[in-house]
């Protein structure tokens, strides 16, 4: 069982001072949640846990731990964001150990909820289902509807480049043919797309859980924050919200792995990812790069090749 | 006093309202996400889902308010003022919770010391229509908070659903005022005695669990604790906590400011924001998440009780349900009562 391997392992790399902690998933103290664990004692790795409630992208945590050798828990798209920030020096070459686990996609604690008429008071998964529970409800959904939708489109499951990786590899899908709905929504006059982003992020309270949940975004200094040159207002004007928005997303190019950190996080459920989408796809077609794949490549914005496409210079 | 509403006479109810105030109610934004908002249309009211993710604070202090407008022509220069508030208020829907936080936060607004003339110009305006909140969730802890999901205190007025109807009882002077309003009935005796009921079954299902007696103190032995590294291990450092916290108050004030006019305009701050405690030198005393997430815990349970005798949490849950790591307060509370040790 995946969880029991990622157990030993955790206990191992402590034991053997390989790392001086492990972050990996805890049980969460909600219905269909998990909750990043941070561990440094190998009598307590029976804490670790795995299922399909292990939403987090928990490379975002690396920036508080860069003085210590670390143990990390992570899907494939947290495994791409590594290799992406192992390109951008993040870290130095063996401060980590990555535990890799391929992933079975992970739940929409959203949707479930939604599905159901009720609070849902617990949860488990059976087979490929998830079985909810309330006062007076007990539901059986099938899991493989209830995907994140950046789960549903993932096309590396499996980690590349972990030290280790627990359980089978799983079988994969290309990136072109995995968005139809990015498809659909390219069809969109400019107008039509603007008024669903205009209405996606008119939600938005600035509370950056979309910036902070996203390994990549590790500035010092965000350009909203920024006092002096002050590039932004921080109010809820519908222009400051959407520059916040563009500028974020066009920041990912190239360095998004898709994991859709942002989307989970933000309470106000904007969708986020068909933007950094769209960049991935753009990326892939102009410059035939994928975010963390390859450990050597730089994102196609951080160098250049003498026969890059430049038609869209006028 | 209490009447009733049919729920069929409900449009035409707001409606009459709206004739004479301007409304604030949940409505919603996308399916489960609803915030406080001014009604144009009574349909546009949802009170079909709990809480909405923003607190009824908004209604009094905005996340972002115009404080004044200025501008300067030739020698001359003007200022407009935006304090005032031109029209009687009524917020309706607000859950026992919210309206807790409100009257924790008069303390810093409307308190003995300062008024803040933003919100006590709102809040003067303001007649709180409250909620019965009869599925409290399993997140909730306002019991243990000082507060229940049928509190009437604060409401002017207060709603009890009864399926086809709502019981409305009227509290206080302004809720006195709606007792002519042409679809507020005499309630019977079965519709008292059926919200009773309710009453009784939503007070059982809350979880009196969170122990906060004695916290204060507790945390007065507390500052320098290794407990507040361990604590803020799993906060990635977002706002969402004290964004959608009833009770979090801070606010920052800039000058949006063209060549020769601009707006002063007051935002919602965050202390776990680092460009909340960075000083002009480059210096920040709160240089990390651990003092940030400490600033947090001992604001809401032991400065605010130190200044104001209450503790700055109305057990609302939403803090709970919105962190993306699962960050309980629960959690956090039950330790720092151990000492804050697990």
């Amino acid at each position: 069982m995946i969880q029991e391997k990622i157990r030993q392992k955790a206990k191992e790399l402590l034991e053997n001072k390989t790392v001086d902690l492990i972050i990996g998933f805890g049980e969460g103290t909600l219905p269909l949640r998990a909750t990043p664990l941070f561990i440094r004692n190998p009598e307590e790795v029976d804490r670790l846990i795995w299922n399909s409630f292990c939403e987090n992208n928990l490379a975002t945590y690396l920036h508080k731990f860069s003085q210590f050798k670390v143990g990390l828990v992570v899907k494939g798209c947290d495994a791409r964001s590594i290799i992406a920030l192992s390109l951008e020096k993040r870290f130095k070459p063996d401060q980590l150990f990555l535990i890799g686990v391929p992933c079975q996609r992970m739940v929409d604690r959203r949707r479930v909820k939604k599905a159901v008429k009720g609070e849902i008071l617990r949860a488990r998964e059976q087979g490929d289902q998830i079985i909810v529970e309330g006062e007076d409800f007990k539901t059986a959904l099938k899991r493989d509807d209830y995907l994140y939708p950046s789960c549903q489109v993932c096309t590396h499951r499996t980690p590349i480049k972990a030290n280790v990786v627990i359980g089978d590899p799983v079988e994969e899908r290309s990136l072109i043919e995995a968005h139809p709905e990015i498809k659909e929504f390219e069809k969109k006059s400019p107008e039509e797309r603007w008024k669903y982003f205009e209405k996606e992020s008119s939600r938005c309270i600035r509370c950056y859980a979309c910036r902070e949940a996203c390994p990549m975004c590790y500035c010092a200094e965000c350009f909203v924050d920024s006092p002096n040159p002050k590039w932004i207002e921080k109010g809820l004007s519908p222009s400051d919200i959407e520059f916040y928005h563009i500028v974020r997303a066009y920041h990912q190019t190239g360095r998004c792995s898709g994991c859709g950190a942002c989307e989970r996080a933000c309470p106000m459920e904007i969708r986020l990812t068909y933007l950094t989408q769209k960049l991935n796809l753009d990326v892939k077609e102009l410059f035939d790069f994928e975010t963390g794949i390859d450990a050597d490549a730089l994102p196609p914005l951080s160098t250049y090749e003498t026969e890059d496409k430049q038609e869209f210079i006028k | 006093m209490k009447l009733k509403l049919d729920k069929k006479d409900f449009n035409p109810f707001l409606q009459s309202l709206m004739d004479e105030y301007d409304l604030f109610a949940p409505v919603q934004l996308a399916e489960g996400v609803s915030v406080y908002k001014k009604i144009d249309r009574p349909d546009e009211v949802d009170l079909s889902t709990s809480n909405p993710q923003k607190p009824a604070k908004e209604v009094f202090f905005p996340q972002s308010e115009i404080m004044f407008r200025y501008e300067k022509t030739g020698k001359q220069h003007q200022v407009t003022s935006t304090e005032g508030v031109e029209r009687k208020r009524v917020i309706l829907g607000a859950r026992p919770c919210d309206i807790h936080a409100v009257s924790l936060i008069d303390h810093v607004f409307s308190g003995k010391e300062y008024t803040d003339v933003y919100y006590a110009n709102k809040r003067n305006a303001t007649t709180i229509i409250g909620i019965a909140c009869d599925h409290p969730l399993s997140t909730c802890f306002c019991t243990s908070m000082n507060g229940g999901p049928f509190s009437r205190e604060g409401s002017d007025l207060f709603l009890v659903d009864l399926g086809e109807a709502y019981l409305v009882e009227l509290l206080t002077e302004k809720g006195m005022a709606f007792s002519q309003n042409k679809f507020l009935k005499k309630a019977e005796s079965n519709d008292l005695n059926l919200g009773r009921e309710i009453e009784e079954k939503a007070s059982k299902k809350m979880d009196a669990s969170v122990p906060v007696e004695g916290i204060e103190k507790r945390l007065d032995q507390m500052v320098e604790s290794p407990f507040w590294e361990k604590v803020q291990e799993k906060c990635i450092g977002c706002r969402v906590c004290t964004y959608l916290c009833p009770t979090c108050h801070c606010f920052d004030i800039v000058d949006e400011a063209l060549t020769n006019k601009g707006q002063r305009v007051r935002n919602w701050d965050s202390c776990l924001s680092s460009l909340y405690s960075l000083e002009t030198s480059g210096h920040n005393p709160r240089s990390t998440n651990r003092e940030r997430t400490r600033q947090r815990i001992m604001h809401k349970f032991n400065y605010f009780p130190k200044n104001f005798d209450r503790i700055a949490c109305v057990g609302c849950g939403r803090c709970i349900l919105y962190c993306p790591a699962n960050f309980d307060i629960r959690q956090t509370i039950k330790e720092i009562q151990k000492g804050g040790d697990k």
